[in-house]
Formats: structure tokens, C-alpha cells, sequence
């Protein structure tokens, strides 16, 4: 087995903008052998040439202030709010803008600095229309904080005492406020240079200028992929998930209703975070304990569906191969896209239409998890499915859209209900007055309650690549994974690179496994062949996997491509805990992966529950009729203008 | 656009050719050299000297460099790019391909106002000219290996896209908004590549002195502030229009050769400059005095300074790019309280608050827009109490 991360050209996505200044700091301190001694606040430190006034004071412990500044971003240096006064310079300096290439002197709260700072404050609260105890951010904002950092009690240039604009509720996904903007630009960045979606831009000048959409149209109407990156990034409440928390509070306060809550593995990786916790602590048993509290009937695991997308992913795979390596079927689209990410197939339906057949028809976990309750489980329990909410608990806003698309309604009524993010749970647990990381822990609900740690790393990039391929290896070769990658971690397809790559040569094949006897007769025609697959996470980094594989490119010969919107994949999803940063990211995905170490079975196929639904119910096997009907579903080619 | 009085220049006397030749008959430090020892210092508004500026530019190690000439000309009450581009468009041509050949450029750019677009026929007509004269091309000026050309790029009409930085971003194709410096255009600036931008002004004087020495430059003006200066004169005087003035020339000393002896104040370096009252008009045009990048507006003693204060932030409120906060919403705040002050509604104490929010305007801005743009709001109010104060009086504190 080998693994290979090929570098492609720009492969990585670096966040740059066009429109900011780049500084090239150098890549490390002997690159260009020169250090530089700066002096904060008569405390000294060497940093290498480039590094900004921010960095040198964060490592001396010293605090600046800042708004506009995102680690995940470029610099953009527009709030003014972490000015600084550096020696001999006549005005202020943005300290995250300004990169030290000179032994400098810098005070960071003289008369003038604290003077500016208020002022810059009193400014944005001049135009700032909203009440923090009815905002989605109070106590989560950063304006908020600042307004108590700098002791604002009283406002010096007055307070809007009614809104300017209308509130944008046209997404599915993203609610945006513009009365509360502070134009920070940190959401237009997040769009153009993170994610290269491109529907955020800055439109007017001076005090006219706002942050708006193409020609101002409702976000529901434009190219938004929903993938709420902006959100996690705006330090305000101006943008927002659309929260479904009151329908789910009356469903549950309906006797009539059975409530069933599908938990993802991201939340329970992030939802700490809400609670005081630091990133990277799991909650997921305290979680299933506190959601019956809040009123569930049932808590589900979506792990378990995550093994259902495994056995039906991987099956369409292996027929696509079959039918593309034995009966040379030039129509087969090849590679396959996973379809798990609802951002990124809006994002491909926009932007790469012409691919629609390369993306696996089988639903994402979330959509399987509602048809299979909607009809298998309403029948096992003998409940009408009209009397079933089905919740699911994501760490994504793109879930909110995919669970209202049309066609997402096979069994016979809307698959899934209500998409309710990470931050949205939390807030409904601490209105049932609950402290989350207090609660004793408790069990997934039958029938559906063992999972395995496939479905577990689902949240992290690359997860859904390493839960296939255990399966893939284990179905074709007849042998335990462990043989080739010890303990089952397949490591090359692990990892935070932007785009990775990696060659999973079959050597041995073994006899055709029952679960799959009705798709291929043998393995013979594996023999020998190489598995080329790839990673990518953040829809910039799929754009450059989606350009190599246009240009017939090395990507272009792939079997099977994992795309995820997010970067750092679902655990970075724009329904997690505010916050976000690369270091909080990596924190959950090691959660995650700690989680997968944990549990005994760790392979999809091996999970009982999913042999169960296979003999029981999908009696005929993977991508068979009803599994088709229900487990599967079709695109939309939307095109760069229209909806 | 109607005919502006232009008194006599130097330029109509420089031989056009003269300086090129003399440069490139110089080695590049040499250029330099000549230009540093003359004391030129940029003509657009900051004063940087134009020998460092070339200089940085042309030890920055990258084989692609680029000249460009600023003729955004926005600053209300400047005209002088405009006579210098009818009359003496050679000149600035002349003084680009020099500054080319001293940092190693092959491409120059002029940028030239949205509103200047009657120009562009007659300046790409000179551009010709000097192609077929070899003065531009490959072995330009009979150089061998010396290459350079000129492109002239329409600007879009904002008056931020003067600030050379915004310009930069403007002729990339993006909207028209400074960056954060450093780093500086002479290390990063057109697509990422060192470039030298240059007001039109001072590459004409380039190619004077290159033509007529530095030594004879350096004689005119003050030890600060060398050589002549042209100066946009408008307002409340009997001969408005384009002078050249040695720089250290006092206020009086400007009023009288335009007839303005009688104004009340005079606003020197456009809206963003100070506006100067008449017990201070022996005070010296110079960048270490009263500084300007050319324009001079007389105000006569009818004129009312708080509409004057009101005309220029209004000015600012327009332009504003509204990247950055204290200009973006300060502007608004000081106009507003302008209007109050008019109406007789502005406290002592809000009148106090904003000359504070305008030095923190000054300060933290992250452009010279916004670091400028309460200048002259805040010295109509220090210079002109009396007549600010006597309205707040149904308003005191
Ligand atoms: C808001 C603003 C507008 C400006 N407009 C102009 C302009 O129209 N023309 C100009 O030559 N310089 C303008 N400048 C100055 C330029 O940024 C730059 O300093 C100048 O082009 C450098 O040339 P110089 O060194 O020859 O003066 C402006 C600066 C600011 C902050
Ligand atoms: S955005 Fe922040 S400051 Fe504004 S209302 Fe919400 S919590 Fe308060
Ligand atoms: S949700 Fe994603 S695509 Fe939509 S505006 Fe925000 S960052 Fe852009
Ligand atoms: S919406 Fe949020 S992120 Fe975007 S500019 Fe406004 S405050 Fe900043
Ligand atoms: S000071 Fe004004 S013009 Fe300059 S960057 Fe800030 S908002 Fe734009
Ligand atoms: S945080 Fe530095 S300018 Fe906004």
C-alpha cells in the first residue's frame, strides 16, 4: 500500500485576497536568517522579519483588541480598533496589518489609543440597530465584549433607534441583518478568498457602503451555497443560522407528535464549546441524556445512517468500476463524488453542472436517516408517519436547505423535518435549564443504536473517504483491514491538507461477500488494480480538484473523490460553536478520531444494525429497488445566475 | 472646459528631449543621484522625496517594475495636472522614461481622471509621436537595451483612486480602495511588482531638472522645500488660475501676485489641507510649513466659514471609500455636527467631542483621505471661533 500526497499546483488554498495587500513574512526564521527585536509595552521579544504587531504582542501575552482580524482570513485592516502607536510614526497603526521589518518601539494603550479605540467603538454602535438580549449572539459577540472591554456607557454619537434595513430571511439557511453590520468584511472575505463562492461583495461608498449580494438580491435567490462559513466568521449577530427552535419546541409540546432527534458526530464534538468546555471535548452520551430531558422521544444515532451511505456509496462505486473496467461502459461517470456535503452539491450543481453524473446518488446520512424512520422504523414501532418529527442535529446550515429540497420527501411525507445546528441545540438545552456537561451519560435509542467508528469520522475531512475505503478493502479482499493499515487508520487521507491524494493498490482479492453477490460475481477483474482517490475540503480547494479534473488533469483518473464545503469538513461546519480558528478545528477532529478508536466496531458492514435493515427491510441489497427509492435521490443543474 | 489663465511656466522653456538624453547618458545611480541631489520632492500632496522614492524602487530585486503617473488630479480646487497634460504632456513622458530607466522598468502607466477623457486623444497622440521618434520602444531613446513603453488608463471617476495605493487596486481591476502600507507601491505595488508612482508635476520637474541640473533646482526655494512649484489658484481673487511660485513663497506674497490681498483666510493643499487665517499669512508654502500639494483656495471676507467647513466634509462624506471606520461614519458625525452648529443646536461639550473624533480621525485613518479629511473642519473651528461659537449660543452647555 502506498500512500502519495502528489502536490498539485497551488494545491492548498492559502486564504488571499485580491483586493488586500499580501506581505510575504517568511516561512520561518532561517529562511532569511533575520530576527527582529520590537518592544510592546517595554516588553521585549524576537520574531522573525513579517511577523505583525499582533502576532509579537499575542506572544507576549499582551492584548489587542480587534474586529475586522480572522485567523482563518487575509488581512484586511478596515476596523481600525487594534491601532497601536509604533515610535516616531506621526499617526496609529493597524497592528494586524502592520508586518515588524524594523526594530520598532510599540505602546498599546497611550492616551491616543484608548481615545481612538472608544471612538471607533462609539462609531459602529451609532449605526448598530439591535437589542443583545434578543440577538443570537448575546454573550457571543464581539462587539458586545468590546463595548464592556472599553466600559461604553453612554453613546457619543448617538444610537439608531429604528432599523435602516429589512432583515433577509429568503435562505433556508442564512438570516441576514444588516442593522447589525459593523462591516468588518470578514463574511465578504470568508466568501471570495476562503470559500470562492464569491456572493458577498461590498457595494456603495463612505457611509452608503454595505455588505450586499449580486445587484442586492435575496441570498435564497443567488448562487449561496449556504454553507455558513460566513456566519462563524461574522463577529456580530448580523448573519445567522435560521433557527427552527420554536417549531421543534411545539412539536415536542404536541402529545400527538413522536419526536425523533438524529445527532451527527460533529455536534457532540463541538457543542463543549457552548458550555464553557474547551474545544475538543466530546459530549455525545452527556448529549443523549439531556435531549430526552428536553423532550425527544427517540435519539439516534446518525452514525448509523453514515454506514448506510458506506454500504450504498461504496456498492454504486463498485458497480460504476464494474461497469466501466469489465463491460467498458464509456457513459459511466468516473470519478465518483461523495454527496454527503449539501453545500458542496449546491456548489457543484452552480458552478460545475456538466458533473452531475459523477456525483453518487446516494443521499447524505442526514436525508437516509429520515427516509428509513419515515418507513422502516414507523413500521417496526407500528407509528403513522405522519405523526413523526423527524430533527436532525447538524453542524451545518447547508442541512436546513438540503432537507427542504422537493425531491427529498421519497418516503412519502418530508424525510426530515427540522435541521437544528450545534448552537441552536445548545440554546435549547440551557432553556430547559440544563448544564449539559453535568449529565450523566446514556445510550443511543434502538433499533438503531450501535454505531461503528466509521461513521464516527464522517465529521472530519477525509472521514467518509477512510470509512469507505475499511469497507471497500474488507468486501473485496475477503481480509481485515488491519492487515493493510494498522489498527484501521488509513492515514494518508487523514490529515488538514486542502487536497489530498493517496493510491490504495489491491493486490489480493477475495471471495464476493452476500451484502454484494448481487452486483458482481467475482473480484477478479480488481486484481491488480490501483484504488486512486482524493480529499478535498473548502469548496476553494474543490474548485482547484474540479479545474485539474477539467483539464484532464491527474484528478482526472481518480475513482473516488470526497468533497466536503467546510474546511476541516463537518466539525468546521457553519452550524458549529462560534468561535472557529484552524487550532479549534483540529481539537474536534481529534475528538472525533478519539471517538472512532473507541468504539468496537469500527466498520460500517460490520454494524448489526445495518445488517439488520438489510435483511429485514432492503431485503433485495445496496442500490436495489427500494434502496434506490428511498436510500437515493437526483440533482439539479442550477448554473452561476439562476437559483 | 473653459480657458484657465496660466501665468508663465518654466516648462515652456525646456528643451523637450534635453533631459532624457542627459540621463541616459548617466548611469542609473547616476540618475538617481542627480535627482536626490536636487531635492524634489513629490508634487502631489505628501511631499515624499522623489530621489529616495526612485531609489527603493530601483534596489528592490525584481525584474518587473512599473511607472506610474498619477493624473487623478480630485482634489477640489486643482487644476494644474490638467494645464501641465495640455501643454507639457512631452515633459511628463520624458520624466516617466528617465524614472524607467533609472529603476528598470519597462512599462509606465498613466492614470488620468474619468473627468479629463477630452484629453486622452491629444495625449495618446504625443504617446505616437514618441513612439515613431524612438523616444519609446525597444532601445528607447537610442539606448541600446533600454526598453519602455507608455499605456494611458482611464480612471472611474473617484477621487479615492488619487491615493496611489487605491489607484493600484483601481488599475488591477478591483474596486478603488487603499491598502495597508507597508509595504509600499516601491516594494509591492502594480500586480505585486515594485512601482513608482509619481504625481504629473513631479516628472515633469524630473525631466527639468535632468535637463537644466539639479544644482540650479536646488537653489530655488527653501533648504526643505527645493525648487518651483505650480500652484492651482481659485476663489475669492482677482486672477485665478495656474502659477509657478518658488516654494517658500509666504501667503501674502501668493495673494498679492493674484489679487487676493484682501481674503480672510486661505485654504492651502485643497480640502485636505489647513485652512490659514489672515494674522497667519506670512506663513511660508513649504512642506516644512504650510504644505500643498498645489491647490490654493481664497476665501474673501464675505465668505462663511462654517459653509466653507460644510462644503468640504461634504466633499469627504462622498468620497469616502468606507473601508475603515473612523472615516467612514466620521465623516457623517463632523457634517452633522456642522449642521448643528449652523442651526444653533451644537453644546460646547459636542463641539469638544468632535474635534476629538476628528484628531482620531487623523490618527487612526487608514488612508490619507481619512487622515485629512477633518483638517480643515478642525482649523476653521481653532481659527474662526467667532464665527462657529456665535451660533452655538441657543445650545450652550
Ligand atoms: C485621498 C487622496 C487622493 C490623492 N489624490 C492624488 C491625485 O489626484 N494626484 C496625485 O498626484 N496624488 C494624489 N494623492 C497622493 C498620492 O497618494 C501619492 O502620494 C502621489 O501620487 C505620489 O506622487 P508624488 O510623490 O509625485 O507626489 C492622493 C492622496 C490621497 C490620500
Ligand atoms: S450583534 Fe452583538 S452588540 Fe449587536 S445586538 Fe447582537 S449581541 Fe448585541
Ligand atoms: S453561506 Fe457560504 S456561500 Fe453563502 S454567503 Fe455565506 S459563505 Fe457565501
Ligand atoms: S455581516 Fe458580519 S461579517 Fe459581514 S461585514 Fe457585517 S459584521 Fe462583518
Ligand atoms: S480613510 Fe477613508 S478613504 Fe481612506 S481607507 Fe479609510 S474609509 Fe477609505
Ligand atoms: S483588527 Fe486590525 S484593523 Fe481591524
Amino acid at each position: 500500500m502506498t500512500d502519495k500526497n502528489i502536490k498539485l499546483k497551488e494545491e492548498s488554498r492559502a486564504p488571499v485576497s485580491s483586493s488586500v495587500q499580501k506581505f510575504a513574512a517568511p516561512q520561518n526564521e532561517k529562511a532569511i536568517g533575520a530576527t527582529i527585536t520590537v518592544t510592546i509595552d517595554d516588553k521585549q521579544i524576537k520574531v522573525p522579519m513579517g511577523t505583525t504587531i499582533l502576532e509579537a504582542a499575542k506572544k507576549l501575552n499582551i492584548h489587542i483588541p480587534t474586529l475586522c482580524y480572522h485567523e482563518d482570513l487575509c488581512v484586511a485592516g478596515v476596523c481600525r480598533i487594534c491601532a497601536v502607536e509604533v515610535e516616531g510614526q506621526r499617526t496609529l497603526q493597524a497592528s494586524c496589518a502592520y508586518p515588524i521589518t524594523a526594530p520598532i518601539t510599540v505602546r498599546t494603550h497611550t492616551r491616543k489609543v484608548r481615545q481612538a479605540r472608544r471612538h471607533i467603538l462609539d462609531l459602529l454602535l451609532s449605526k448598530h440597530y439591535g437589542e443583545c438580549y434578543a440577538c443570537a449572539r448575546n454573550n457571543n459577540c464581539e462587539l458586545q465584549a468590546l463595548a464592556k472591554e472599553y466600559g461604553v456607557d453612554f453613546f457619543r454619537f448617538g444610537h439608531p433607534d429604528k432599523p435602516r434595513f429589512e432583515v433577509d430571511r429568503s435562505s433556508y439557511s442564512v438570516v441576514r441583518d444588516m442593522d447589525k453590520c459593523i462591516l468588518c468584511r470578514r463574511c465578504v472575505r470568508t466568501c471570495i478568498d476562503l470559500q470562492e463562492v464569491g456572493v458577498l461583495e461590498v457595494a456603495g461608498r463612505s457611509e452608503a457602503s454595505k455588505v450586499e449580494t449580486f445587484v442586492d438580491k435575496p441570498l435564497g435567490e443567488v448562487v449561496c451555497i449556504n454553507c455558513g462559513q460566513c456566519i462563524n466568521r461574522c463577529p456580530t449577530g448580523a448573519l445567522r443560522a435560521n433557527d427552527p427552535a420554536d417549531e421543534v419546541w411545539a412539536a415536542i409540546d404536541d402529545p400527538a407528535k413522536h419526536v425523533v432527534i438524529q445527532t451527527a458526530p460533529s455536534p457532540r464534538a463541538g457543542i463543549g464549546e457552548c458550555f464553557g468546555l474547551e474545544p475538543g471535548q466530546p459530549l455525545t452520551f452527556q448529549m443523549n441524556t439531556a435531549l430526552r430531558l428536553c423532550g425527544f422521544d427517540k435519539v439516534f444515532d446518525t452514525n448509523f445512517s453514515a454506514d448506510l451511505t458506506i454500504i450504498e456509496e461504496g456498492t454504486e462505486l463498485l458497480i460504476r468500476l464494474y461497469k466501466a473496467l469489465v463491460q467498458k461502459d464509456k457513459s459511466v461517470a468516473l470519478p465518483q463524488f461523495t454527496s454527503c456535503s449539501p453545500g458542496w452539491v449546491k456548489f457543484l450543481e452552480h458552478f460545475y453542472p456538466e458533473y452531475i453524473p459523477n456525483l453518487s446518488s446516494a443521499k447524505s446520512p442526514q436525508q437516509m436517516f429520515g427516509a428509513v424512520i419515515k418507513t422502516y422504523y414507523a413500521k417496526l414501532m407500528k407509528i403513522d408517519p405522519k405523526d413523526i418529527v423527524t430533527v436532525a442535529l447538524m453542524p451545518c446550515s447547508a442541512k436546513k436547505f438540503e432537507c427542504n429540497r422537493p425531491e427529498m420527501c421519497d418516503s412519502g411525507f418530508k424525510d426530515i423535518d427540522y435541521g437544528l445546528t450545534t448552537r441552536e441545540l445548545a440554546q435549547m438545552i440551557s432553556e430547559a435549564g440544563i448544564n449539559l456537561p453535568a449529565m450523566e451519560k446514556s445510550d443511543f435509542d434502538d433499533p438503531f443504536g450501535t454505531a461503528t467508528g466509521s461513521g464516527v469520522i464522517f465529521g472530519a475531512t477525509g472521514g467518509v473517504m477512510e470509512a469507505a475505503l475499511r469497507t471497500v478493502i474488507e468486501l473485496v479482499t475477503g481480509k481485515k483491514v488491519e492487515n493493510f493499515f494498522d489498527h484501521a487508520d488509513i492515514i494518508p487521507v487523514r490529515g488538514m491538507e486542502g487536497i489530498r491524494y493517496a493510491e490504495i493498490p489491491i493486490k489480493e482479492v477475495g471471495p464476493v461477500p452476500d451484502l454484494v453477490k448481487h452486483v458482481v460475481k467475482d473480484w477478479k477483474w480488481l486484481k491488480g488494480a490501483t484504488l486512486k482517490v482524493a480529499v478535498a475540503h473548502g469548496t476553494a480547494n474543490a474548485k482547484r480538484v474540479m479545474e485539474n479534473i477539467k483539464a484532464g488533469g491527474k484528478l482526472s483518473e481518480c475513482h473516488f473523490i470526497e468533497f466536503m464545503a467546510c474546511p476541516g469538513g463537518c466539525i468546521g461546519g457553519g452550524g458549529q460553536p462560534i468561535p472557529t480558528s484552524p487550532a479549534i478545528r483540529a481539537a474536534r477532529a481529534r475528538a472525533i478520531y478519539a471517538e472512532d478508536t473507541a468504539y468496537e466496531v469500527r466498520k460500517s458492514h460490520e454494524n448489526p444494525a445495518i445488517e439488520r435493515i438489510y435483511n429485514e427491510f432492503l431485503k433485495e441489497g445496496p442500490c436495489s429497488h427500494l434502496a434506490h427509492k428511498l436510500l437515493h435521490t437526483h440533482y439539479t443543474p442550477r448554473g452561476k445566475y439562476i437559483v | 472646459m473653459s480657458e484657465t489663465y496660466t501665468a508663465p511656466l518654466t516648462f515652456s522653456k525646456v528643451k523637450a528631449g534635453k533631459g532624457l538624453e542627459a540621463a541616459l547618458e548617466l548611469d542609473r545611480a547616476g540618475v538617481i543621484n542627480e535627482i536626490t541631489a536636487s531635492g524634489l520632492k513629490g508634487r502631489g500632496g505628501a511631499g515624499f522625496p522623489t530621489g529616495v522614492k526612485w531609489n527603493l524602487a530601483a534596489a528592490a530585486k525584481d525584474p518587473v517594475k512599473y511607472v506610474v503617473c498619477n493624473a487623478d488630479e480630485g482634489e477640489p480646487g486643482t487644476f494644474k495636472d490638467r494645464v501641465i497634460l495640455t501643454d507639457h504632456a512631452d515633459l511628463v513622458f520624458e520624466g516617466m522614461t528617465i524614472c524607467a530607466y533609472a529603476i528598470g522598468a519597462k512599462k509606465g502607466i498613466l492614470y488620468l481622471r474619468g473627468e479629463y477623457t477630452y484629453l486622452q486623444d491629444h495625449i495618446e497622440g504625443i504617446l505616437r509621436k514618441r513612439r515613431e521618434a524612438k523616444l519609446l520602444g525597444k532601445n528607447a531613446g537610442g539606448k541600446k537595451g533600454f526598453e519602455f513603453n507608455i499605456e494611458v488608463r482611464m480612471g472611474s471617476g473617484a477621487y479615492i483612486c488619487g491615493e496611489e495605493t487605491a489607484l493600484i487596486e483601481s488599475l488591477e481591476g478591483q474596486r478603488g480602495e487603499p491598502r495597508n502600507r507597508p509595504p509600499f507601491p516601491v516594494n509591492t505595488g502594480f500586480l505585486g511588482h515594485p512601482t513608482v508612482p509619481n504625481n504629473v508635476e513631479t516628472f515633469a520637474w524630473a525631466a527639468t531638472i535632468m535637463s537644466k541640473g539639479s544644482e540650479w533646482f536646488k537653489k530655488i526655494g527653501t533648504d526643505k522645500s527645493a525648487g518651483l512649484k505650480i500652484f492651482s489658484v481659485s476663489g475669492d481673487c482677482k486672477q485665478p488660475g495656474v502659477y509657478e511660485f518658488p516654494l517658500g513663497i509666504t501667503i501674502k506674497e501668493l495673494l498679492k501676485a493674484v489679487g487676493g490681498l484682501d481674503a480672510k483666510a486661505v485654504q492651502v493643499g485643497g480640502a485636505s489641507g489647513s485652512c490659514v487665517p489672515a494674522r497667519e499669512f506670512n506663513r511660508k508654502i513649504a512642506f516644512e510649513d504650510v504644505a500643498t500639494g498645489g491647490s490654493i483656495i481664497v476665501f474673501g471676507p464675505q465668505r462663511d466659514m462654517l459653509k466653507v467647513a460644510e462644503n468640504f466634509m461634504e466633499f469627504f462624506h462622498d468620497e469616502s471609500c468606507g473601508q475603515c471606520t473612523p472615516c467612514r461614519e466620521g465623516n457623517g458625525k463632523i457634517l452633522e455636527g456642522i449642521h448643528m452648529l449652523q442651526q444653533g443646536k451644537c453644546s460646547m461639550h459636542y463641539l469638544r467631542e468632535l474635534c476629538a473624533l476628528g484628531e482620531t480621525m487623523q490618527l487612526a485613518s487608514k488612508c490619507g483621505l481619512g487622515q485629512t479629511s477633518p483638517n480643515a473642519f478642525l482649523s476653521i473651528v481653532k481659527n474662526f471661533p467667532d464665527e462657529i461659537m456665535g451660533r452655538a449660543g441657543a445650545a450652550q452647555e
